[in-house]
């Protein structure tokens, strides 16, 4: 792997780990579920930059896209259980 | 105390890091070369895409177990809630009512392609379930939601076809003299289809079953 490809590997490695940081460190629930989906997201790239595109779609449908969705409801759920009792 | 338990962790994630690369670089079955293997016996897997070959024919047990858990997963969040009931037509924005009737054909279209593909390239009923999941959901959002009526009586019949023709196929190879889930050459490629198919059904209403998830959880506390 020479010069050129090396640059957007490396820059797709440091988004993926950023992102990963502020999923976890983010204290506001709602901001670290869209770290977490865009993660997914990078990560399938990552997969399809490896060859393995079967990873890759598997990674963007049930890890980023569904995982996402059910999260999402999880922070509406618990919401609206801060709301109830304050 | 935090940071000594914070050390301790990295010491320990450390130590995982390294089992891991020293995993990786070793191979995968010792003396065999597991993808010349694959690409050998590929013309007898009824699919000539080595993923879904090893996936649905040479592993189908794994996959079948695949189901299984997600069965499981499923009985595990009905034991702690009931399905909600639909809410009607909810009082949606116009733009997310316009955009699923824009989107769940093509959602669905796509969801299909990806289980036909799966015979010659990436794609296959994991993938497709989930993007037919992703059609569901997005129903729900959208305040179309009139199908949980019927989902409400079919759940369990829908959830374990995937499963249930899954274990059939099996026992059909068992008693047809073959060995478990040794699916014959001949027809290899039309059963890998229908157990996809069913399987992809199955995922699919397991998903969206997953996400209504605990909808009456907040109810029973006290």
């Amino acid at each position: 792997m020479t010069g050129l490809p090396l640059a957007p590997d490396l820059l797709l490695g440091v988004a993926l780990l950023f992102t990963a940081w502020r999923a976890l460190y983010t204290r506001a629930l709602f901001p670290a579920v869209v770290f977490f989906v865009a993660f997914g997201m990078l990560l399938a790239l990552a997969w399809m930059r490896l060859e393995a595109p079967d990873v890759a779609l598997a990674e963007a449908a049930i890890g980023a896209g569904l995982t996402g969705a059910l999260l999402m409801a999880a922070v509406a759920r618990l919401r609206g259980r801060d709301e109830d009792r304050p | 105390m935090k940071r000594l338990a914070s050390a301790a962790l990295a010491v320990m994630l450390a130590g995982l890091a390294v089992v891991l690369a020293w995993t990786v670089t070793r191979p995968v079955a010792p003396g065999r070369d597991v993808p010349a293997l694959i690409a050998g016996s590929l013309d007898a897997s009824g699919v000539s895409h080595p993923v879904t070959a090893v996936l649905l024919n040479f592993r189908g047990y794994d996959t079948l177990l695949e189901l299984v858990v997600l069965l499981i997963a499923l009985a595990g969040v009905r034991c702690l809630a009931p399905l909600p009931p639909p809410r009607g037509s909810a009082p949606v924005g116009g733009v997310l009512r316009e955009l699923a009737s824009l989107l769940l054909p093509v959602l669905v279209l796509v969801a299909v392609y990806l289980l036909w593909a799966g015979a010659t390239r990436p794609g296959g009923a994991f993938q497709g379930g989930a993007l037919l999941a992703a059609a569901g959901i997005l129903a729900l959002l959208a305040g179309r939601d009139r199908f949980l009526w019927r989902l409400e009586h079919l759940l369990w019949p829908l959830a374990g076809l995937g499963v249930a023709v899954f274990l059939a196929v099996a026992a059909g190879t068992l008693s047809a003299g073959g060995v478990l889930l040794g699916l014959p050459p001949a027809h290899a490629g039309t059963l890998i289809l229908v157990i996809e198919g069913f399987a992809l059904l199955s995922i699919a209403v397991t998903l969206v079953a997953l996400f209504l998830g605990t909808g009456e959880l907040e109810d029973r506390e006290p």
